[in-house]
């Protein structure tokens, strides 16, 4: 029942901010509900027995990656020129992707309802989760069953780095002024 | 206890208002922001799955999803810091460089 109520609670507030990110015309204001709508997906990630990744949903994406995007919008200082609707290229373009979305909704609500999920299921229950510990069986996946993509995701991870740092620092076309 | 269907419907609508905020935003910042609210509502497919199926993969998967949103992150905002020194906008009607 509890359960229940915090589900309609938290998916009515994930819909909501995640409407606000949308249509807010402030790219910062954006931002600000894009972390609620995250951690309020932390708070689902809780109730679907995955609390290692709730905190790190919390750390990494409302923390990290979030910061990075304010950091960015608050260095660009987008002037006021710059802002949405000042002219309008496709007017059509508007109307027409709200309905396209109304679509995708129905149509992805359609096969979720009509689908029976069915699949061996694992061994691993919510009572076996609690018993061992979610944070210990993750470490274990990883560096088991999932040791090879770990490391990948390493190498994926400093080339991004160094991706970042280049793209970052390099002025394009700084002979040639275009 | 909820069925899980509901939060595979949450999961879809937060896609598809991803999907809409992609195709009406001009700032190339939002956009980015609305691809992160469909990783995000991939993400809570995943751990839907993965409860559904008494599995710990789906949480895995979430976890790397995550890692290359980071990566994402980090690449794509200096390309957008790349592109705003040389054009001195980010508004993706300006950007059309590549489109012919």
């Amino acid at each position: 029942m509890l359960e229940s109520l915090l589900f309609l609670i938290m998916g009515f507030i994930t819909i909501a901010c995640a409407l606000c990110v949308v249509f807010q015309k402030n790219p910062i204001y954006s931002a600000i509900f894009l972390i609620q709508t995250m951690v309020s997906l932390a708070v689902l990630y809780v109730l679907l027995h995955a609390q290692f990744i709730a905190a790190i949903q919390v750390m990494v994406y409302a923390g990290a990656i979030m910061v990075l995007f304010i950091f960015v919008i608050m260095l660009l200082n987008l002037s006021k020129a710059d802002e949405e609707g000042a002219r309008d290229n496709l007017f059509f373009q508007k109307p027409s992707a709200i309905i396209l979305g109304f679509i995708l909704v129905v149509m992805i609500g359609a096969v979720t309802l009509k689908t029976v999920l069915q699949g061996t299921k694992g061994e691993y229950t919510p009572e076996i989760i609690s018993q061992i510990g979610n944070t210990q069986l993750v470490g274990k996946m990883l560096f088991t069953k999932y040791v090879f993509p770990f490391e990948i995701a390493s190498i994926l991870l400093f080339a991004a780095i160094i991706g970042a740092i280049v793209l970052a620092k390099k002025r394009f076309n700084e002979d040639e002024k275009v | 206890m909820i069925p899980l269907t509901w939060y595979l419907i949450l999961s879809g609508v937060l896609f598809s208002i991803g999907a809409v905020g992609v195709l009406i935003r001009r700032n190339a910042i939002v956009i980015f922001m609305c691809i992160e609210l469909m990783l995000n509502s991939v993400n809570l497919a995943f751990i839907t799955f993965a409860r559904q199926l008494n599995s710990m993969d789906g949480q895995i998967f979430v976890f790397f999803i995550m890692t290359v949103a980071a990566a994402e992150a980090a690449v794509g905002l200096a390309i957008i810091i790349a592109i705003y020194r040389n054009k001195a906008t980010v508004n993706v009607d300006d950007i059309n460089l590549m489109k012919w």
